[in-house]
């Protein structure tokens, strides 16, 4: 009943025996045991679980593991390198884009493939873009100066300021 | 202070190092899943586990019948009523929980509820809280003795008699109904726990998701003390919270049944329920009927002020309040204004829905009561023709008139009222926005303008009037130095994403000179945190920040002893500067906090203690009094009825500021979850008591796409009593928001004859409005 799949998970291979059933998110948290990626919900609303499935954001609970198989995953633990934290960490660290945190891996994954596909997004994309992802804590403002913080340093240009604006 | 550090925590947060309740594994681990009832009152005639109990991996299922053996199967609430734990006859509310499976997995688990076959005999649910109240209404709680009826407490505060008399006796009285609907606070992070009973010691670890860990510890001492889990055998462990807003306050019965379990077979019990699991059986918030009277002059002098509410609390009083304090503090609903008489009252039922209410991120039933006093003096506004700033600007309590004391017994400690609203007014150029609306109302198009200016009451709270079961409502802080001058703080306070752990640094830093980034600090764990109410009702700035302070401050004093023993000079000859003390005269003589830190423990004065460490149990003297000046600009399709937030500005004044970008993330924070209730949130039930929107797919929380972009700023009156001048400010903009949504939404269709409408105020019931004014043909 049981089948084996191998993943590419944040660079390094990993083989594993689970159930048919068992959502790509659970198999990520309980049995990689990588818990940065948090669930939320249990309708694919809240986006906590998002990940990189081949660059693709995906809400890993409406995936199962098996359908993982062969499959390149990015999770919150994959973001940075060596050299760093990634821009959209750095992002979210120095624009207070995150209050309790739990939405904050998915959120910022989901950033990434936004920005990939549209390095320079308007207020209004951003917006749109991360409308799948939930966030109970901030109010949303902060996480759009996040990305777009993200988004110049992945440019290369000018960063804009990351202290807070008071009218 | 006043420095918008960037958050100590944020590190482990973005690189997915948090530690929530669901990510503890522990070896042996068990797995608990909740069966519930599928209608909302009915009788149990049975439970069958036969086919559960057959489930590969699912090991028992618990029922209230195994629960009765322990004397475990009810429990008491925050509110000294009781609650089932889990039932023996009857379900009193859908999704309550009947039977838990316990199995060696979460998908185990999962299938052993699937299997649970129970018959239930459906009875005839109340769920409108007036029909509860009828003398004919059947009575639901036949658990209590002698119940006859399903009415809970009544409640007063004010005058009764001198209200009624200016009420007779006034120009202009206006009247309206409105419902603070039924909301739930969806943390993203639900509610769970990880209960891990060690049968060799006897010693209970609870992980859970809780604000108030150290309450809880001695919750969990009282009830299950006779089984012999004493307090010093409890250890309970909040870890990272995924969101609180008050939903992490009560106990839930899960949490009973996961340590009951633990404690029988001696094994770790998870217990982590579904998003839909908590919106449909975790506590709900608000719920208020309220009619809401102000009685005033022609000229636009307001003179009093009438409330009656109707409080639905669901199958029991599940309230998360100070236990004399029924409605919380909704006696604040007189509001920033200056006049002397007010009456309230408030009756609570009990009707067939989910217990409750929490805050849902507001300071016990302050959103209720603003909504009230901000709706009815825009209606106020409206009935005598006169602008509502200038009408709240004409009876705002004037700078120096504080401390006021408020017709039902408050004493307001600070607030600069005028200044707030005219800042509002500058930014959001309300004079020309006037201007504008008249232009568009004259072209058929519906825009409007909303105010609310509101005054909050946070930081429960003085000892004298505030406790929970008992149990003062003061708050503490430890503060232990180093040799080389690197502190650890710990509070009794809980954060679920306030940053604590950087505001405290930060206190700490201001008070003692050593630099924040040297401040570890540690809360939520009670076998090292000092005993402390927990994190809700903006509380924690207000009591354990202060007694960060004072207890700081004792450092101080033991640092100025030190110097003098270093320096050869008397105590007076000393000055304090931030990070060292100086001989006066002689500024070169001078000793660094780090070098007195280290002769603490190496070249204490005979005599001395040795060591740096001070506590602090703060009972503040009173409660502090943010308050806060807000603007709404709405335009509103007429075809569609859609209304759309042009602009928002909001003002705040929490005193003085320790980290300005976590006040601002807080407050777009609040001003969130204050859109939330004004125009999407509401649980609905039908009459069956079936809930209609109990997921994520239809319970409407909002992304980024509702949420505008919010323009926010302060005004800084300092508390007088609050060791550095600060007040609470999480929970402002949720209280403040919602009616200047509504004033601005009403604002919009008040030439149609519009006075009022109900929160949600969604596209439809602008729609029909549009419709039955003949604006849609």
């Amino acid at each position: 009943m049981k089948k084996e799949i191998t993943v590419t998970i944040n660079g390094e291979t990993r083989t594993a025996t689970v159930e048919p059933r068992m959502l790509l998110a659970h198999f990520i948290r309980e049995q990689l045991r990588l818990t940065g990626t948090h669930i939320g919900c249990d309708t694919s609303n809240c986006g906590a679980c998002t990940i990189l499935v081949n660059g693709k954001s995906i809400k890993s609970c409406t995936m199962l593991a098996i359908q993982a198989d062969g499959k390149e995953i990015i999770t919150v633990e994959g973001l940075a390198t060596v050299d760093g934290l990634h821009p959209i960490q750095e992002g979210f660290h120095l624009n207070h884009g995150l209050h309790c945190g739990y939405c904050t891996p998915g959120m910022m994954l989901r950033a990434v493939e936004l920005l990939a596909g549209n390095p320079n997004p308007s207020e209004e994309e951003i917006r749109w873009g991360i409308s799948g992802n939930l966030c109970r804590c901030t109010g949303y403002n902060n996480i759009v100066k996040a990305i777009q913080y993200a988004g110049a340093k992945m440019r290369g240009e000018e960063l804009p300021s990351t202290e807070p604006q008071f009218v | 202070m006043g420095h918008s550090m960037k958050r100590k925590e944020d590190a482990r947060f973005i690189q997915g190092k948090g530690h929530y309740v669901d990510d503890i594994h522990l070896p042996g681990m068990l797995h608990m899943d909740i069966v519930r009832s599928p209608y909302a009152y009915a009788k149990i005639k049975s439970i069958n586990t036969e086919e559960a109990l057959k489930v590969p991996g699912v090991l028992a299922v618990v029922t209230g019948r195994d629960l009765e053996k322990y004397n475990l199967h009810w429990m008491p609430t925050i509110m000294s009523d009781t609650q089932m734990v889990l039932p023996t006859d009857t379900v009193m509310y859908q999704a309550q929980e009947v039977a838990a499976v316990i199995a060696t997995d979460r998908y185990a688990a999962r299938d052993g509820k699937e299997a649970v076959i129970v018959e239930y005999e459906p009875m005839k649910p109340i769920i409108d809280p007036y029909k509860a109240l009828s003398p004919d209404a059947p009575v639901l709680r036949t658990d209590k003795p002698g119940k006859t009826d399903n009415h809970i407490w009544h409640w007063e505060a004010g005058n009764k008699e001198a209200t009624d008399k200016v009420f007779a006796g006034a120009d202009v009285v206006v009247k309206e109904q409105m419902y603070i609907p039924r909301i739930h606070v969806a943390s993203i992070e639900t509610c769970g726990c990880v209960a891990d009973y060690d049968k060799v010691n006897n010693h209970l670890t609870m992980y859970m998701t809780t604000q108030a860990p150290h309450a809880i510890r001695t919750v969990i001492a009282l009830v299950a003390g006779h089984v012999g889990l004493t307090e010093e055998k409890i250890r309970v462990v909040s870890p990272d919270i995924g969101g609180g807003f008050g939903g992490k306050v009560p106990v839930y019965p899960g949490y009973v049944v996961a340590i009951a379990v633990s404690f029988l077979v001696g094994k770790p019990v998870k217990w982590v329920e579904d998003r839909s699991e908590n919106l449909q059986a975790d506590s709900f918030a608000r719920d208020y009927h309220i009619t809401a009277e102000m009685a005033g002059t022609r000229e636009g002098k307001i003179l009093a002020t009438r409330f009656k509410v109707l409080a639905d609390h669901g199958y029991t009083d599940a309230s998360a309040n100070p236990s004399k304090f029924p409605t919380g503090l909704f006696s604040i609903g007189t509001g920033s204004y200056n006049y002397g008489t007010a009456f309230m009252e408030a009756d609570a039922v009990y009707t067939n829905k989910p217990p409750g209410g929490v805050a849902y991120r507001c300071s016990f039933r302050v959103t209720e009561a603003v909504h009230a006093v901000e709706r009815i003096t825009d209606r106020f506004a409206l009935e005598i023709g006169k602008d509502p700033a200038q009408l709240r600007m004409e009876n705002f309590i004037k700078k120096e008139e504080f401390p006021w004391k408020s017709p039902t017994g408050w004493e307001y400690d600070s607030g600069d009222y005028h200044a707030g609203l005219r800042k509002a007014m500058d930014v959001v150029g309300y004079e020309a926005l006037r201007r504008e609306q008249a232009e568009k109302r004259q072209r058929g198009e519906l825009m409007g303008i909303g105010i609310s200016t509101f005054t909050e009451i946070v930081g429960a709270g003085p000892s004298k009037d505030f406790d929970i079961l008992g149990i003062k409502m003061f708050d503490s802080a430890e503060i232990r130095v180093h040799p080389t001058g690197k502190a650890i703080a710990r509070f009794g306070t809980k954060s679920q994403g306030q940053g604590h752990e950087t505001t405290y640094a930060q206190i700490v830093a201001e008070e003692l000179g050593i630099p924040a980034e040297h401040v570890q600090v540690e809360e939520g764990d009670t076998d090292t945190a000092p005993y402390g109410l927990g994190t809700y009702a903006s509380r924690s700035t207000p009591t354990a920040g202060a007694a960060a302070a004072v207890a700081a401050r004792k450092l101080r004093d033991k640092a100025r002893k030190i110097a003098a023993h270093l320096l050869e000079v008397s105590e007076e000859d000393l000055e304090w500067e931030p990070g060292k003390f100086t001989v006066k005269g002689a500024p070169e003589k001078a000793k660094t906090i780090q070098e007195i830190v280290f002769a603490a423990y190496t070249n204490h004065p005979q005599g001395m203690e040795a060591g740096f460490e001070a506590t602090h149990y703060y009972d503040p003297p009173n409660l502090t009094f943010p308050s806060g000046a807000y603007i709404c600009v709405v335009d509103i399709d007429k075809e569609t009825g859609e209304p759309k937030i042009r602009r928002f500005v909001a003002i705040d004044d929490c005193g003085n500021i320790i980290n300005p970008m976590i006040v601002q993330g807080q407050v777009h924070g609040g001003l969130t979850q204050g859109l939330a209730p004004a125009m999407y949130e509401q649980l609905i039930y039908d009459e069956d008591g079936n809930i209609l929107n109990g997921t994520f797919m239809d319970y409407l929380v909002p992304t980024a796409v509702e949420s505008p972009s919010w323009e926010t700023g302060h005004t800084v009156t300092p508390s007088p009593h609050h060791p550095i001048g600060a007040k609470g400010v999480g929970e402002s903009p949720t209280v403040g928001a919602p009616p200047a949504i509504a004033n601005a939404i009403v604002d919009a269709l008040s030439h149609l004859g519009v006075t009022h409408i109900d929160i949600p105020i969604t596209p439809i019931k602008i729609w029909k409005i549009l419709k039955q004014k003949g604006v849609i043909q």
